[in-house]
């Protein structure tokens, strides 16, 4: 269990986090999502303890996490694949980590096994891949065992084979009753393995809701409708609570009336139509929809036609 | 899934056990063998080469004006090039982990922190000593028997010169370890580090005024010079003195570095 509460941090005058309150419970995997420089990744180095908050609290089953005593048994993290020594081989990096809390070389041996890090483990980390230098930040957050992992894209750097072995990892552990705290700026990749969302923009809270929920919420969709008697047409369903909204000629896209009923006004008038698609907006549009007034580094040319 | 086999027990951070972790991390670097290698063949090679050169010690060998006055300074000739050596070594086991991102891990395995520090300077100040020890111990036995009429161990000043040098060196090295720490700058902390013990003492020697010249004592370099010297110099401070002043500028780079570590941002 994470628990933050009201946390903020700034740096100068630059607030990077900004009263941020949020649950994440166990058993489920929960989704952290945002877009670059929300804040998502300064959230989880305070978690840990690496960063300290301006004002607020992060707990870890109950207490922040620097003051257990035994923190890599209640939490294993992979904040990013750099946090190792390049000059250092992979089996010696997750013996100094285990030796801190006397972790058995046998459990070193474990969680290489589990990342599949065996034939490199005896390499020097300056010469890993992303992707391998990923799978050894995975293998020291589950050194410990833990009750609670918290993962910084992950899947950052890996095949598509990692991305699903990452994918059924996280959810065998939350499976197991373990909390999983995953982050993420791609919501396609979310939709897949998390069941619940925290989405926050510019430090801010934004959504706190199950991936069901926010899929609902987000699937306002809309049809679009061509006809070679588009005038007409339109004077039929034009109307209060609906938009309409000319994309060409004999084309519009219509919201606030279903398909069937176009149609059937349609047929009723005797008008032909020749198209008449649903478009359901997808999960990516709909997050950058949510998150749209809180992206950081917004290019020019979306910011321009806004 | 294959994670949780059996229930690992579950054992607390420890200071021992961190003392053991930064054990495991100062020996699984190729650069840690390399540097003390050379700091070593400084020691010695230098010291060596001093000594042969040194003669009957009626006519000191090398350029006039700064060659050794005695045969055992002879023997530690190489000290200011070992030091610097150490002193890499120390900045290398700190500010390495700064610069390889190394310190988020160790800090989330250790979120008190400080013991981190403590467990480095206990690993460094031992594994230094010994190895500075023995190489001191070789130089001056070897670089004696090169030098006719060269002291012996039981000669006046000569343990203290031996243990003192062992001491410099480990002491610089820990200013290393402390400026690593601080600076968080493998170059910043080196070039500092080389600024205080080579820079300091000859840049106070011309900027400050006669009726000040008292101060040049205290700076780091002197100090260290006070303990390990054979044949004391009328404006250095008596061994013990310079051996506590040289501990308390370690002492104060230490605190520095573990203020500047539990209270910034990992």
């Amino acid at each position: 269990m994470i628990e933050v509460h009201d946390l903020t941090k700034r740096y100068g005058d630059k607030t990077a986090v900004d009263g941020l309150t949020f649950t994440v419970k166990p058993g489920i995997v929960t989704g952290f999502l945002g877009p670059n420089g929300s804040g998502k990744s300064t959230t989880m180095r305070m978690i840990l303890g690496l960063d300290r908050p301006t004002s607020g609290t992060a707990t870890v089953n109950g207490r922040p996490y620097a003051e257990h005593a035994d923190p890599m048994f209640q939490a294993g993290a992979l904040l990013d694949a750099k946090a190792v020594h390049t000059g250092r081989t992979a089996y010696h990096h997750l013996l100094a980590l285990a030796a801190t809390t006397g972790i058995a070389k046998s459990r070193v041996d474990e969680v290489i096994d589990i990342v599949g890090l065996h034939e490199v483990a005896r390499k020097r980390v300056g010469g890993f891949s992303l992707g391998m230098g990923q799978r050894l930040g995975i293998a020291s957050a589950l050194l410990g065992d833990p009750e609670v992992v918290i993962l910084d894209e992950p899947t950052n750097g890996l095949d598509p084979e990692g991305v699903l072995w990452i994918r059924n990892l996280m959810r065998g552990l939350a499976e197991q009753g373990r909390t999983v705290f995953v982050s993420s700026h791609l919501m396609s990749e979310m939709a897949l393995t998390a069941e619940h969302l925290i989405v926050i923009g510019k430090g801010r809270l934004i959504a706190d809701v199950s991936v069901s929920g926010f899929i609902e919420s987000a699937s306002n969709e809309s049809v679009r409708v061509r006809s070679p008697h588009a005038n007409a047409l339109h004077d039929l369903i034009a109307g209060p609570g609906t938009t309409v909204l000319s994309l060409d000629r004999g084309l519009f896209e219509v919201s606030g009336l279903s398909a069937e009923e176009i149609g059937d006004r349609a047929a009723a008038a005797g008008i032909p139509v020749h198209e008449l698609t649903v478009i359901r907006p997808s999960l990516e549009e709909a997050f950058m929809e949510l998150t749209k007034d809180a992206v950081e580094y917004q290019s020019a040319m979306i910011g321009a036609s806004r | 899934m294959t994670t949780a086999i059996a229930a690992l027990p579950r054992k607390r951070v420890s200071l021992p056990r961190v003392v053991k972790s930064e054990w495991i991390k100062f020996w699984s670097l190729r650069s840690t063998f390399i540097t003390l290698g050379i700091a070593v063949l400084l020691l010695i090679g230098f010291g060596l080469l001093a000594s042969s050169l040194f003669g009957d010690g009626s006519d000191p060998g090398g350029p006039p004006g700064n060659e050794p006055t005695d045969p055992i300074s002879a023997s530690f000739t190489g000290t200011n090039f070992a030091l610097l050596a150490f002193g890499a070594l120390g900045v290398l086991f700190t500010a390495g982990e700064y610069s390889t991102g190394m310190i988020r891990s160790s800090m989330a395995a250790v979120p008190k922190r400080l013991p981190v520090l403590w467990a480095k300077v206990a690993v460094f100040a031992a594994v230094v000593f010994l190895v500075a020890l023995a190489a001191s111990a070789v130089v001056f036995t070897a670089g004696q028997a090169l030098i006719d009429g060269g002291a012996s161990w039981s000669d006046p000043g000569v343990a203290r010169a031996v243990f003192g040098t062992a001491g410099l060196l480990t002491g610089s090295g820990l200013l290393g370890v402390g400026l690593g720490a601080l600076l968080r700058s493998t170059p910043g902390a080196i070039t500092t580090l080389f600024g205080v013990m080579f820079l300091l003492a000859m840049v106070a020697a011309l900027l400050i005024p006669e009726s000040w010249s008292d101060v040049v004592q205290y700076l780091p370099s002197e100090a260290g010079n006070a303990f390990t010297a054979v044949t004391q110099q009328d404006d250095a401070l008596s061994p013990m003195a310079g051996l506590a002043v040289f501990g308390g500028y370690i002492a104060a780079t230490l605190g520095a570095a573990a203020w500047r570590i539990k209270r910034a941002d990992v």
